[in-house]
């Protein structure tokens, strides 16, 4: 078939973009060359939702960051993602940094940051966040920062997209586009994808595919971040905490996270290679020191994770949303930080441009912008889990102890629209393998259910796409086969 | 939501669990165990290498074997039992709520409860190795958990992090299998864990054991395709220059265990810091009638301990429901029990002042390893109230002195004693 | 008396206790001494491991129809350490049936070494 739109992307961008999409009466595919959505970018940032004062007045992304921002309130209600507005501190060490502050303060609330204050009362600012450092001299507060499960965000923005009809297509990356009589011809390694409209939401690919229809007009530069994550139950921030930002970058938080557990990062470093994520010592050691800085007292010994991931840098450092020279592909593209922030408002761009197209942009009647709130075992009281489990026993079988997950949530997620089919895309979705142990105890439990459920043997179980399997064989399988194999000779 | 009620519920049935609800059955007191695996034995089920045993029956058994020793006692003593069952909070008031697929929400009322959970092992993200984050990562105790149990094999070739016994029993296991360990790599200057094992697992089979190395990074995007360990200086930061790089699909992690007590901190005890609860005597824990046992309270190395240990505590639980249990609590008057020079941590952490004419059991661990030393128990007052000799002490041995206090020079208004492992003086003559 | 007929040919660790002599395997003329054992047995550990080194092997056999895939076994004797191997390749080949009993022989006298491949723990059927 012809699809009217097809997002290249299956990120935040490409699922946001997807979702406000879904409501117009159109034939939309999102493709995504991993095996599962939100396995780039958006998997390891910060999930921070900035409040919006950060970013140069000439950049647009600085505007698109303020009104995201507010369109969270919305989004969380019709979506129910894990979001919780926390506020944030700029920390300031020294007297000459407060002049900074003042200024953001003073150009933020002129553009519309709501609630901006600068705090010197010491004893105001330790109150609202014990963790904080002594050394604090004085804090920007924005009330309107929150923090945000970037993934958990991405998978509810995909269901709530393929229960209005868009097709999810993963495990396809696009290795080439043609542009013929306003037609798009989309190649994959096994498929072809036809579309009127591209949107190209490539995340760190995205010069690449636009190179594709021959738009060479920006680079984009991989920037590595490297981050820590704490247990638990060793620190609780109430805040998010930046410190007084550098040039290049919003520099090293201390942060919350959804699930309350704290973490420090990222660094930023350039790199070359795409697929390079990993951590690195001089990394982990840099993030460690910048992290103590504002927060004395890091639990390092409650670490539970190391981890990175990349930011797609454009060499104009600003977004780059284009409706082309090339008729009918839009690129969305260079989404660095507040890229998260601006998902919402960055749709309602591609949708002014997609109007200008004569894309035809009514509103569906059955339209539901509704995504149910994935059931919980932790939200329920004993009474109504009691009822759960005699309703269906999957409730009642715990596959992760540490954060107390039933065999039900583990279902759902792979079996909901855009579902889960690797062990990560459970981890990611409902938080088996998160916890203190690491999936020391639920891994063997959660290829059984894969395998089980998506009718593979334990050894096709993957963790997070081809070449990741977890087994090599069966027990015995080796010694057999060296058998034979002399048997033979 | 279906209730039980019990005198004692034991949470776990290892070799801790099943031993201490088997003398509290035999005391005639009703008990139930609660297990969340799908049968009774615990993490014995998967060592199914011999030398367990050597000590409570005096045969050398395997992991398996011994545990279907305590298997056979339960059923033949009728104790209940719930399987595929999860604690998932233990309340202040000493209720006990599990669920499992059967009887949904479950609530069990007991006078007592032991805590007997085991301990989960350490995890990369733990030790902060850098590097990809592919699949080929398992702690040792996972890999055995699939080899042993499920049937199924980790990877083709191997680099195990850690000389600890476990670490080194799956090299052997592993070979057994057909598979390649290229290494055994281990950041302290000597083995982890016994002799015996370096020497059937390792020797036998010319895998290397390479100390005062560490895995510094981890290689491969999709699986581990190997892995760099580098030397270690005294600090354990890695010495420049010293990288050495060893193709493998499969990273093993022997690196450490760690007791799991998030129920314990639910129910509010007290934790103390070598992350098991802080106990007395009686191994009862900072909550009236909630003790404790195996490696939820310590980490043993020898299972027959656990079982001696599970034993008392057994006992101590039917002792508290059948004097003290309902009664008014008396204002206790205690003394600590602190680690001293080259100890790690001390059990029990506090001693009932009016028990000190009964034999305690002292369990602690030394810091790092020494031979011809002496354990000294001193007052607040450094004075020795006690000193004993002993040829070697080492970290992954933990160490057992019975003792009964009264027999000490133990002043009567003695507050803390501490426990410290020191060089003979006569030692350091010798050796100037 | 002369040494120079004599030589170290294996330094044994005793492992059975945790002094851990270091015990040396001489070769004198055509005869062989040990040396640097504190203990009867110590010397007799060293005597076993330099001329008929054994041991117990734990394994496991892959069960039919068993409530686990597979059964934790073991030789109820120590058996030639120069036979493991071929002892694992014919244990790999075997498949037994569920239920088994602990203790039930498996594999009786394997490879003809006087030991029997003995199960460790109960298993009942799937």
């Amino acid at each position: 078939m012809d699809y009217d739109v097809i997002i290249i992307g299956g990120g935040v961008i490409g699922c946001c973009i997807a979702r406000t999409l879904s409501k117009f009466d159109l034939n939309i595919a999102l493709l995504e060359k991993e095996a599962d959505i939100a396995s780039g970018t958006t998997k390891a940032n910060s999930g921070v939702v900035h409040a919006g004062y950060a970013s140069p007045r000439e950049y647009i992304k600085r505007d698109m960051c303020i009104v995201g921002n507010k369109l969270y309130t919305q989004a969380v209600e019709e979506l129910n993602f894990p979001f919780q507005r926390i506020g944030s501190f700029v920390v300031a060490l020294e007297d000459n940094q407060i002049n900074k502050l003042e200024e953001q303060r003073k150009q933020g609330t002129q553009d519309g940051v709501p609630g901006l204050e600068v705090i010197l009362d010491k004893a105001r600012i330790k109150h609202m966040e014990p963790n904080l450092t002594e050394e604090v001299v004085g804090v920007l507060h924005a009330p309107s920062a929150g923090i945000v499960s970037p993934y958990e965000m991405t998978y509810a923005l995909a269901e709530n997209a393929a229960m209005n009809g868009v097709k999810f297509f993963r495990n396809q990356r696009v290795r080439k586009i043609k542009h013929k009589n306003y037609t798009y011809s989309i190649k994959t390694k096994e498929k072809e994808f036809k579309a009127n409209n591209v949107i190209n939401a490539a995340g760190v690919y995205g010069a690449k595919i636009s190179k594709m229809v021959g738009l060479d007009y920006f680079n984009i530069m991989p920037r590595k971040g490297e981050y820590m994550l704490f247990d638990r139950n060793a620190m609780h921030l109430n805040k998010v905490l930046f410190p007084t930002p550098t040039k290049i970058s919003k520099g090293i938080l201390v942060c919350p996270t959804v699930s309350g557990n704290t973490f420090v990062g990222p660094n930023a470093q350039n790199i070359n290679d795409k697929k390079d994520i990993s951590t690195t010592a001089a990394g982990l050691k840099e993030i460690l020191e910048g992290g103590i800085k504002l927060v004395p007292k890091l639990p390092l010994r409650a670490a539970i994770r190391n981890f990175a991931g990349l930011r797609a840098v454009p060499d104009t450092y600003d977004f780059i949303i284009d409706n082309t020279d090339v008729y009918g592909f839009i690129n969305v593209v260079g989404i660095l930080s507040p890229g998260l922030t601006s998902c919402y408002a960055i749709a309602e761009r591609v949708v002014d441009f997609l109007e200008l197209l004569g894309v035809n942009t009514k509103v569906k009647e059955d339209y539901n912008p509704k995504r149910p709130k994935p059931e919980k075992f932790k939200d329920f009281s004993k009474k109504e889990l009691d009822d759960k489990i005699k309703e269906d026993p999957a409730w009642g079988r715990i596959i992760c102890r540490c954060e107390t997950i039933p065999e039900k949530e583990i279902l759902n997620a792979i079996h909901s629209p855009v579902g889960a089919n690797t062990v990560d895309g459970i981890k990611f979705r409902c938080r088996p393998g998160m916890g203190r142990c690491q999936g020391g105890f639920c891994r063997p439990r959660l290829i059984e259910i894969l395998s089980r459920e998506l009718n593979i043997p334990y050894e096709e179980v993957v963790k997070m796409g081809e070449d990741t399997n977890f087994l090599v064989g069966k027990t015995k399988e080796i010694v057999l086969h060296k058998l034979k194999g002399d048997n033979v000779e | 939501m279906k209730k039980y009620k019990a005198d004692v519920v034991v949470i776990g049935a290892g070799a801790g669990g099943l031993a201490a609800a088997i003398e509290v059955k035999k005391a005639k007191l009703d008990v139930l165990i609660i297990e969340r695996d799908k049968e009774l034995g615990g993490i014995t089920l998967q060592c199914i290498h011999n030398g367990f045993g050597l000590k409570e029956f005096e045969e050398e058994l395997t992991g398996p074997e011994y545990a279907q020793r305590f298997i056979n006692q339960v059923v033949d003593l009728k104790i209940p039992y719930l399987l595929d069952s999860m604690v998932i909070e233990i309340t202040r008031d000493k209720k006990v709520y599990a669920v499992n697929n059967k009887e949904g929400l479950i609530e069990v009322e007991a006078k007592a409860i032991i805590l007997a959970m085991g301990c989960r092992e350490k995890t990369r993200g733990a030790i902060n190795i850098p590097g990809f984050r592919p699949a080929g990562i398992y702690t040792a105790g996972q890999a055995q958990r699939f080899v042993n149990i499920e049937g199924y094999l980790p990877g083709n070739s191997y680099v195990i992090l850690g000389s600890g016994d476990i670490g080194m029993i799956m090299a052997r296991r592993l070979t057994w299998e057909g598979c390649k360990v290229k290494a055994v790599v281990e950041i302290q200057p000597y083995v982890s864990g016994l002799l015996r094992n370096q020497v059937q697992c390792l020797e036998d089979y010319d895998i290397p054991l390479i100390t005062n190395y560490t895995v510094t990074k981890i290689h491969g995007r999709e699986r581990v395709q190997g892995v760099t360990i580098s030397k270690v200086d005294r600090n354990f930061d890695r010495i420049i220059g010293s990288d050495k790089f060893f193709e493998c699909d499969t990273l093993l992690l022997s690196v450490g265990l760690i007791p799991e007590n998030e129920l314990t901190i639910q129910a509010g005890a007290e934790l103390s810091k070598n992350g098991g609860p802080i106990v007395d005597e009686n191994l009862e824990t900072t909550i009236e009638g909630v003790f404790a046992c195996g490696n939820v309270l310590q980490v043993h190395d020898l299972v027959d301990l656990v079982t001696s240990e599970a034993k008392r505590t057994g006992k101590k639980a039917v002792e508290y429901i059948n004097s003290r249990y309902g009664k008014e609590l008396k204002k206790k008057e205690i003394i600590r029990c602190v680690p001293g020079e080259n100890v790690n941590y001390v059990k029990p952490d506090v001693i009932n002042k009016q028990n000190i004419s009964q034999e305690i059991i002292f369990t602690f661990r030394v810091k790092y390893p020494d031979r011809r030393i002496l354990i000294q128990f001193k007052d607040e007052n450094n004075n020795v109230i006690y000193k004993k000799k002993k040829v070697y002490v080492i970290p992954s041995e933990m160490i057992e002195l019975n003792l009964n206090l009264d027999t000490t020079n133990i002043q009567p208004n003695c507050k803390s004693i501490t426990i410290e492992v020191i060089p003979r003086l006569e030692v350091l003559i010798e050796e100037d | 008396m002369s040494e120079s007929s004599a030589s170290v040919v294996k330094v044994i660790r005793c492992i059975v206790c945790p002094t851990g002599c270091q015990i040396q395997a001489i070769s004198k003329g055509s005869n062989i001494e040990f040396e640097g054992y504190t203990c009867q047995r110590g010397l007799e550990y060293a005597q076993q491991e330099y001329f008929e080194p054994k041991r117990i092997l734990t394994t496991t056999i892959r069960v039919e129809n068993g409530f686990l895939p597979l059964i934790p076994v073991r030789t109820d004797k120590p058996i030639l350490k120069e036979k493991l191997n071929e002892a694992l390749n014919e244990i790999a080949k075997t498949q037994v049936k569920a239920p088994i009993e602990m203790g039930q022989i498996l594999i009786e006298n394997i490879l003809g070494l006087g030991s029997n491949v003995i199960a460790s723990r109960n298993l009942t059927k799937k």
